[in-house]
């Protein structure tokens, strides 16, 4: 594995990261206060950090640190984290995320705008908390310190040399953060002298004790078993780490009677990179509680022995005493530890286990499944066509094997089926950063962010979202003085909504704004040629104008939409990942657009068809109904267009074979099926066809990996019989039937 | 099939068939597999040499029957007929031929320069011809004759 791979991993978990950090910090806007929400944030800040500073990204670390510094202002409850602090957060967690990106794809980030959220984050951290300033320095690294300052001066960019160290703020909490009090490190291994004197490890433990806080390890590695023990012989040793301001010489105070039969060593732990190994150690230091009393009472009952093999053996006992208790506290310490990282197991187990896969493999599955899909269907058929009494054992296996198939076919489908949550916390940043820039003020509800869809729709879903969110922000919501003027609240609402519906995924987009103002889209209509000035159009029909390319009402031409190109993008996006959109509206209460996508562009629910010889399948999305047209319901109308009555509508009849140049003639529309279709614009079209052979789940396959797109087909499938299918392009073939053939002149001529 | 592999050490080896009474003949390098014919599902609005498409095994191959794209009378596919899977820049396409004869193993040398009577639709994918045996073998480069196939795809 090289360094570059090494970083994408970086990278990929910087994504999760800065995810985790806005989900929490939304929470924490929200006004949730649980400390581990701000731990989470904290943590993922922090993880950044670590492993930007591992890869050298400078401008990242600085970042990264300034904002953390704040961050553990809030976590130690120094600062409290209101709204206005949030937004300094949340937009600091963009920029973060665009210094990531930066740092990834090379590019730039908008400096200014760093140095600005920089100089905001040391304000919250210094101004508001003074506090907060000393808890880096409660660490005994000058690192941190060092790094504010430049970085006050001159942000992301340091000619200082600074260079990050990587060091933990994990262990603040245990810190004292008053001032730095040295910690000594003894061993204390008494030699059997000492116990022969008359003097005992208890008591010069308890003296450790009096001089400051301490921590007690007791080694008894080289107990032998009973049978083999020498009474007389001292088999502890113990280490200790006091921390006095008395400092190493007065440790060594409490063992100078002692110092002659005892190996002692004494260390004063200076650097914090000694620390960090001591925590290394296969046994590390925790600090017990030290239950004096209980010396206290052994240490009586050795005294009152004068005999010196007595003695060796009271002390003995003492000292296990002692280790007895020092076990059973670190015992305690461990217990409380397995506990919360049993508690963090159990959350890890919530989030569930995930691992990474390289997309092309589980395409590759997809495909493979998708032929087996095939395959078996072939299969089938083939014994169908082959046994006629149909109760073979052949006839039982194959029913089990269809039913293992679509299983397997689904399984693998939800492989590729995500949650929709990071578009839409990508749309949060959108909102905010348009609401800063609009001078609005605006609120994104979002719901069902756990909805699940394929992949490839969640990629192409972002940029029509990001438009459309724009437009509801920057066109649907009026400024604050104007809503308060309408009896609203200041504050505008946006609404995120995803939902499943009969194997669809519907995404919703609700503004409680102004709604949309028919009179001015009319009227702008008008004016663009796009309807007759006299034209009589529903309320309905005047707001599906919109999504008409070259419209926008904007009065001005703002930087974020209102440059004609949006809404006509975003239904034409939305139609090209096989959904629809539609928008309702009531003035004065804001618009809402709903979109309905499929959940995979994998697999097609259609009707499978069969037009001059030649078997197609229409997308069952698009069929509102199926009729058997009656003689008397068809109607001429001019040369050669024929209109069918349907509940006393008139609704054009599409010839499918005749758009498809697979025949010369028009069919007779007796004789054949018409499919009701509903198409873009919202014209219904009725479609003929010469028979509807079935309705089935077909695998998606691309026409144009081995030969060109052809007008009026969607794509290809391959049907139970191993033969390729064409998918009809219902949008395609009701256009060709308006007159706008000229795509397939072009194309013809190309192949041709 | 034979898949005979002729140790070479320098030549090329090209793949011979036939339409009609004419062999030609293409780099082997470009054929991925030959199979027997299966009626292929008709495309719209496709040019008349695109008979249509066939699955293979998951992948839809649109095939082109080659005697017409050369120029030559349509022809009527038989199960006796072969689909010469090729492969064609990025893209992979099915030739329909009457059979295929022969695995040439050939020097630039015996490659002679097509004759200056050809048409400009002839010269345009014929880049040589080959005497062998007695018989003329038209090499055909498919690039030229597919490059559509490419320059649409963009």
């Amino acid at each position: 594995m090289d360094m570059n791979e090494i970083k994408e991993i970086f990278f990929q978990e910087c994504e999760e990261q800065l995810a985790e950090l806005e989900s929490g910090l939304l929470k924490l806007n929200d006004g949730d206060r649980d400390p581990e929400t701000v731990n989470a944030v904290f943590r993922a800040v922090h993880s950044i950090k670590g492993g930007a500073g591992a890869f050298g990204l400078d401008d990242l670390v600085s970042f990264a640190h300034v904002f953390e510094t704040t961050l553990d202002c809030v976590r130690s409850n120094k600062l409290e984290p209101t709204p206005d602090v949030l937004k300094v957060m949340l937009k600091s967690a963009d920029v973060l995320a665009d210094l990531t990106n930066a740092a990834r794809d090379g590019g730039s980030v908008d400096e200014a705008r760093s140095r600005t959220l920089i100089r905001e984050l040391e304000a919250l951290a210094h101004g508001e908390a003074p506090a907060a300033a000393e808890a880096p320095a409660a660490k005994p690294v000058a690192a941190p310190h060092k790094a504010a300052d430049p970085v006050m001066e001159k942000p992301p960019v340091n000619e200082e040399g600074f260079q990050p160290i990587p060091f933990s703020f994990g262990d603040f909490d245990e810190e004292p953060a008053a001032h730095y009090v040295p910690t000594c490190q003894v061993v204390f291994r008494p030699k059997k002298e000492l116990y022969a004197k008359g003097n005992e490890a208890v008591l010069l433990l308890r003296d450790v004790s009096r001089i400051g806080e301490m921590s007690v390890y007791c080694d008894m590695d080289s107990l032998p078993p009973l049978d083999k023990m020498n009474p007389e012989e001292a088999y502890f040793s113990w280490k200790i780490s006091v921390t006095t301001d008395k400092g190493e010489d007065g440790v060594r105070a409490v063992f100078e009677f002692a110092e002659w039969d005892c190996d002692l060593d004494i260390r004063t732990i200076e650097e914090d990179v000694a620390a960090d190994a001591a925590e290394d150690e296969e046994l590390p230091m925790q600090p017990v509680p030290f239950d004096l009393s209980m010396l206290d009472e052994a240490g009586p009952a050795a005294d009152e022995e004068p005999a010196v093999e007595s003695d060796a053996a009271a002390a003995v006992a003492a000292a296990e005493t002692a280790s007895k208790v020092a076990q059973a506290a670190s015992r305690a310490a461990e217990n409380a530890k397995a506990a919360a990282s049993a508690a963090g197991a159990v959350q890890a187990n919530q989030a569930g286990q995930t691992i990474r896969v390289d997309l092309d493999r589980v395409d590759r599955l997809i495909n493979l499944v998708g032929e087996l899909v095939i395959n078996q269907a072939m299969l089938s058929q083939s014994v169908v066509e082959n046994d006629n009494n149909g109760t073979s054992s052949i006839n039982m296996g194959l029913e089990e094997l269809q039913q293992l198939t679509r299983e397997i076919q689904d399984s693998v489908m939800a492989i590729r089926a995500q949650p929709v949550k990071p578009v839409f916390q990508r749309m949060a940043r959108t909102v905010r950063e348009i609401a800063d820039i609009t001078g609005k003020s605006v609120r994104l509800i979002t719901e069902g962010e756990n909805t699940e869809v394929d992949k490839t729709v969640i990629d192409k879903l972002a940029e029509p979202l990001t438009h459309m969110i724009r437009n509801a922000v920057d066109h649907g919501l009026e400024m604050p003085e104007k809503r308060e003027a309408a009896g609203k609240n200041p504050e505008g609402t946006v609404r995120l909504t995803a939902k499943h519906r009969s194997g669809r995924i519907v995404i919703e987009l609700a503004d409680d704004g102004a709604g949309i103002n028919r009179e001015k889209v009319r009227q702008k209509a008008i004016d663009n040629d796009l309807i007759a000035a006299d034209a009589n159009l529903s309320d309905e029909e005047i707001d599906n104008l919109i999504f008409h390319a070259g419209f926008s009402t904007a009065d001005k031409v703002s930087d974020l939409s209102g440059r004609g190109v949006g809404m006509d993008v975003v239904k034409r996006s939305i139609q090209a990942l096989g959904g629809r959109i539609s928008i309702s509206s009531k003035p004065g209460q804001g618009s809402v657009f709903t979109m309905s996508l499929p959940l995979t562009l994998a697999v097609l629910d259609g009707m499978v068809v069969t037009v001059a010889g030649q078997t197609l399948v229409v997308p069952l999305t698009a069929i509102v109904e199926t009729l058997q047209p009656e003689a008397s319901a068809i109607h001429s109308f001019g040369a050669s267009q024929r209109l069918i009555s349907i509940r006393n509508s008139f609704c054009p009849l599409v010839d499918v074979g005749r758009i498809l140049n697979f025949r010369a003639t028009q069919a007779n529309p007796v004789e054949g099926v018409a499919l009701l279709v509903e198409s873009e614009g919202g014209g219904q079209r009725a479609l003929m066809v010469d028979a509807i052979q079935g309705q089935r789940q077909v695998v998606i396959k691309s026409l144009e990996a081995n030969y060109t797109h052809v007008p009026g087909i969607a794509a290809a499938t391959i049907l139970g019989d191993g033969r390729v299918a064409l998918i009809l392009d219902v949008d395609a073939v009701v256009a060709a039937s308006r007159g706008q053939s000229l795509k397939q002149e072009t194309s013809l001529a190309a192949t041709g | 099939m034979t898949y005979a592999v002729k140790n070479l050490t320098h030549g090329r080896e090209l793949i011979a068939f036939r339409i009609g009474d004419q062999e030609f003949c293409v780099n082997i390098m470009s054929v991925r597999e030959i199979r027997g014919w299966t009626p292929a599902t008709a495309m719209p609005h496709a040019p008349p040499y695109v008979l249509g498409v066939i699955n293979l095994r998951g992948a839809v191959l649109p095939i082109v029957d080659l005697s017409l794209r050369l120029g030559m009378k349509p022809a009527e596919p038989t199960v006796r007929h072969v689909i010469i899977v090729a492969q064609v820049g990025a893209k992979v396409v099915g030739l329909l031929v009457d059979a295929v004869s022969d695995i040439l193993t050939v020097t630039d040398g015996n490659i002679q320069p097509t004759p200056d009577i050809a048409n400009e639709a002839e010269k345009a994918y014929a880049r040589g011809i080959l005497a062998i045996e007695g018989r003329m073998i038209c090499l055909i480069e498919l690039d030229a004759l597919f490059s559509h196939v490419e320059s649409e795809a963009a």
